[in-house]
């Protein structure tokens, strides 16, 4: 999966952790009169200000609509918009520019794609999998779809480490199944997918497969043509980009045999009263004007990963998930949640007896950022019989000292509480 | 004590601490002194929502004052609610539906009346007037609680 990387860092010069988190301006900024600590990476991640630049620049000298003028700002919108769309499919390596959809983000691409599927190919009886570990936004489209058509929605189980029973995919494929739909790394636990695999055995029966990639874009595991996936979709803010845009990538034939989700300008050809036609790809499914300074920013964070080299980020954050877990297991009233060997740097984890709520509130007191509750993950969290956990999710920009930090500060919550 | 002298008293104990774990320390002590709430009350029906940590009100309606008994399974939750019974419990309808709780901003817990915080004071308040609220629409002269309001 670093092959498509290794061109991208052959001459790039390892930035040092300083140097990295001096591109983060929020990265220096105090809570509460103490240094921020931001441990809720997977929520949404801090942008650099190569990202933050690139934006000002949209709106300080050639914001415009795209594709619509004659005039020299809107051209140059028009293809600094494009530009970002090239960056995009050279970052996944899909094959073309034209299965590159910019959407509103993760769950505005996957609602879509249910939505257009489901009209198009399901039919009352027919089947869906997911799986256990989903995102609510990977789950909710698609009850919506079996809803309107009278499918089933069939559920991919894991095992006690948080990985999903392979068997048990594999019996679930059948006839009946329709689409494949399951994360590349669970939000909740941070289990990476077997996503290659579940590909190749959902394409041996014909059965499309969409990889929800708002948790495994960041870390640098999306190849899609290696993958093979028929679709995949993020969101910009989770990987250093702006909020409000996203991804839908989708292989060519499905993109043209799909109808759009949305209807509106750009997305069209020709507009009579009698009949529509549809604009080719990729404007076929950018209805309206789309949040082009939003892609301009997320192919600037394109730029600034391959700057860092997606080798040496999937280095730091290895590096960062293997000292939590030595430290945070350390502490003996601690149990994390996900203990899968394949994992991005979260660590999902309760403290006996002590409510995630009351840790998170602690936490945020001495200026440390975590996530609490059940994560828009309510069946993962039923599937372990809890009602949430505290979640650190780090990123390669933060340090073993943050890690230190957390677990000084779990310690003092588990003092304050166990009184 | 009135409602504002309660709520004076309760700035008072929070005004010696500047440190936030001072504080927290205080509300889990709040949240421990809070009498424990009838297990057969913890139920769906007495369950705020939009808190991220579980918490139950119970009103009980005797000598024309409502008082109420609540739980949380989060500590420090348990310790607002705990502040809010003070306040609030052991009074008139009139009393709940007209208080201006300005000790929350005092003591520092405004950020938590924040929807998007999700801890439930807000909704924590509103049920509380809510209840008041229909003690008050149905006569004062009721024993049994009026039930869960439907937001």
């Amino acid at each position: 999966m670093q092959s498509v990387w290794s061109i991208a860092v052959i001459n790039n010069t390892m930035k040092s952790i300083s140097e990295i988190r001096a591109d983060f301006p929020i990265l220096g900024r105090k809570v509460y009169d103490k240094s921020l600590i931001y441990l809720d990476n997977s929520a949404t991640t801090q942008k650099p200000l190569p990202v933050i630049d690139a934006v000002n620049e949209v709106f300080t000298t050639y914001n415009s609509n795209i594709h619509r003028g004659v005039h020299a700002l809107s051209d140059q919108a028009s293809e600094k918009y494009e530009e970002a769309r090239e960056k995009v499919r050279a970052f996944i390596n899909a094959g073309g520019t034209q299965e590159v959809i910019f959407t509103s983000g993760t769950t505005g691409s996957i609602n879509g794609i249910a939505f257009s599927f489901g009209e198009r190919y399901i039919k009352s009886g027919d089947e869906i999998i997911i799986s256990h570990l989903e995102h609510h936004a990977n789950i909710v489209p698609w009850q919506m779809m079996c809803d309107r058509k009278d499918a089933k929605l069939r559920v991919i189980p894991v095992n006690d480490n948080g990985d999903i029973l392979y068997d048990e995919y594999l019996k679930l494929l059948s006839p009946r199944t329709k689409i494949v739909a399951v994360t590349h790394v669970s939000n909740a636990l941070g289990t990476i997918l077997p996503v290659k695999r579940i590909i190749e055995d959902a394409h041996a029966m014909d059965i499309p497969v969409l990889i929800d990639g708002a948790q495994g874009i960041q870390h640098g595991l999306t190849d899609v043509k290696d993958m093979d996936c028929d679709f995949y979709t993020f969101s910009g803010h989770k990987i250093y980009a702006p909020t409000g845009i996203g991804v839908l990538y989708g292989k060519e034939k499905w993109l043209n045999e799909l109808p759009p989700y949305q209807g509106g300008g750009d997305m069209v050809a020709n507009v009579t009263f009698e009949k529509t036609t549809y604009n080719e790809l990729p404007f076929k499914f950018e209805a309206g004007t789309t949040n082009f300074a939003g892609a301009i920013g997320l192919g600037a964070a394109i730029d600034y990963l391959k700057c860092i080299g997606l080798n040496d980020i999937e280095k730091r954050e290895q590096a960062l998930l293997a000292y939590a877990t030595e430290h945070l297991s350390a502490i003996r009233e601690l149990k994390i949640y996900g203990i899968s060997e394949n994992k991005i740097p979260v660590i999902s984890f309760l403290l006996n007896g002590i409510h995630q709520y009351d840790t998170g509130m602690v936490l945020d007191k001495l200026g440390i950022a975590v996530r609490t509750g059940t994560h828009c993950a309510q069946p993962i969290m039923d599937r372990f019989s809890i009602e949430g956990t505290v979640r650190a999710s780090m990123c390669f920009y933060n340090t073993m000292e943050e890690v230190d930090a957390l677990a000084e500060g779990i310690v003092r919550v588990v003092k304050m509480f166990s009184k | 004590m009135s409602v504002n002298e309660v709520q004076d008293n309760i700035i008072d104990e929070f005004s010696v601490f500047d440190d936030w774990m001072d504080k927290y320390n205080l509300l889990i002590d709040f949240g421990r002194e809070l009498k424990d709430l009838d297990p057969k009350h913890k139920v769906k029906d007495y369950l705020i929502d939009g808190c991220q940590s579980k918490v139950w009100l119970y009103p009980e309606f005797i000598d024309k004052k409502i008082v109420f008994s609540a739980d949380s399974d989060a500590i420090i939750t348990r310790g607002i609610v705990a502040l809010l019974i003070k306040v609030l419990s052991d009074r008139t309808p009139d009393e709940i539906i007209s208080a201006d709780l300005y000790f929350i901003d005092s003591i520092g817990l405004r950020q938590n009346l924040s929807p998007t915080r999700s801890n439930g004071l807000l909704s924590m308040i509103r049920q509380m007037k809510l209840y008041a609220m229909a003690y008050k629409a149905k006569g004062n002269n009721l024993n049994s609680p009026p039930g869960r309001s439907k937001r």
